[in-house]
């Protein structure tokens, strides 16, 4: 028993356990979600952190503790992000006729998403700093810490906020665009790489190619946008 | 280091099923080709697009210029080959990557809770003016591009 104890205790402070413990979850979430034909509810990302939240908090493992190894698929969000060239280049002819368009709603849908949380959110209460970190949520994570950083928000709780709502979008688009009748792939993928950042263009891209594409198109747009008319806009106020 | 990016690239090669949409199209030159070579050129766009970002001050993220990077690259079939099967098998995975992030929400739990309701109606509620929004102003631009084409007498 007290060999087992010790053997624990080496496992789960080394880089392995938070790497292993990822992989081995996502797995299952991945098997699970295609079990049940890609329901938007078994949402991968969604039941592999929930699956390994429950193992961290059981086994009293610190979250740095697990991002030690965990650190190093974080790391390849960077690349991801470098990769969406690829989807790009490949309708680059259909994306050029529709700029225009494309340029139009990526705008229109950033600042109504960023727009209506910090409305909605001064309105039930929530206090400054919290407004600060939640006006970049649609943005993906890592680029919406540095713009509520400059903001004078909270890093952090932009990244919990911008992961939550990939993970709303990713969840209810499915059923918020069947009710309202929006049926066309490309507008249902651009509209989720906006409003929902990579989580929404991950599921988009598990759902078909065509949808993949124009979500990765809107995540790369919105980077682009947030990055620079947040902060912008935020200093009128 | 490097251990621990192989380790995943390896399944997503074997796990990912062919796709019809991208499979007639700028087809990778040999699926089965080593990743190292397109990791290679993908780290490098990003290296190439951190260093911009610090010289320029452009107010853009690393990644972001490292993906402009290689989108100017990617007219280069010796680019196109490697980088093509990467992508795809990275990015059929993307979801993955937001997982250590998505575990780090734990830690704000408590606050999450302080403010419970109200912060998650100004998610939800926010998320789908902002999905909505995108939606109808992306479709209502489309017809009216799609229309003026064909008056034209172009393809749409």
């Amino acid at each position: 028993m007290n060999d087992f104890v010790q053997l624990w205790v080496y496992l789960s402070t080394t880089p392995l356990f938070g790497l292993t413990a990822t992989l081995l979850a996502y797995l299952l979430a991945q098997a699970v979600y295609q079990s049940v034909g890609q329901a938007p509810w078994a949402n991968p990302v969604l039941w592999t952190v929930l699956l390994l939240a429950l193992v961290l908090t059981l086994s009293g493992t610190a979250y740095p503790t697990y991002f030690s190894g965990a650190q190093f698929i974080h790391f390849l969000l960077g690349p991801a992000v470098v990769a969406l060239a690829w989807p790009l280049w490949q309708r680059r002819n259909e994306l050029r006729q529709r700029a225009g368009p494309l340029l139009v709603a990526a705008l229109a849908g950033g600042i109504a998403a960023s727009g209506s949380a910090v409305l909605i959110g001064w309105s039930l209460g929530l206090p400054q700093d919290l407004l600060r970190s939640l006006a970049p949520k649609s943005v993906t994570a890592p680029v919406a810490m540095g713009i509520a950083e400059q903001l004078g928000g909270i890093p952090a709780l932009a990244a919990v906020f911008a992961v939550l709502t990939g993970l709303i979008g990713a969840i209810s688009a499915k059923y918020l665009f069947d009710l309202c009748g929006v049926a066309s792939a490309p507008v249902r993928g651009f509209a989720l790489g906006t409003a929902s950042h990579g989580i929404g263009a991950a599921r988009a891209m598990q759902v078909n190619a065509d949808m993949g594409a124009y979500a990765g198109l809107a995540l790369g747009i919105q980077v682009v946008l947030g990055a620079v008319l947040i902060p912008l806009v935020a200093r009128l106020f | 280091m490097a251990q621990g990016c192989v380790f995943p690239f390896r399944m997503m090669v074997v796990r990912r099923a062919p796709d019809p949409a991208t499979v007639t199209i700028d087809k990778p030159a040999s699926a089965k080709a080593s990743v190292l070579p397109g990791l290679t050129w993908l780290l490098a766009c990003q290296s190439a697009g951190e260093v911009l970002a610090r010289l320029t001050h452009v107010g853009l993220p690393g990644p972001v210029l490292g993906m402009l990077i290689l989108l100017l690259l990617l007219r280069w079939d010796a680019v196109r080959a490697p980088v093509g099967a990467v992508a795809e098998a990275l990015l059929a995975h993307l979801s993955l990557l937001f997982v250590p992030v998505g575990v780090g929400v734990m830690t704000h739990v408590p606050l999450i809770a302080q403010y419970g309701i109200q912060l998650v109606a100004t998610l939800v509620l926010s998320t789908w003016v902002g999905l909505l929004v995108t939606a109808l102003v992306f479709r209502a631009m489309l017809r009216q591009s799609d229309d003026r084409a064909a008056e034209a007498g172009t393809e749409p």
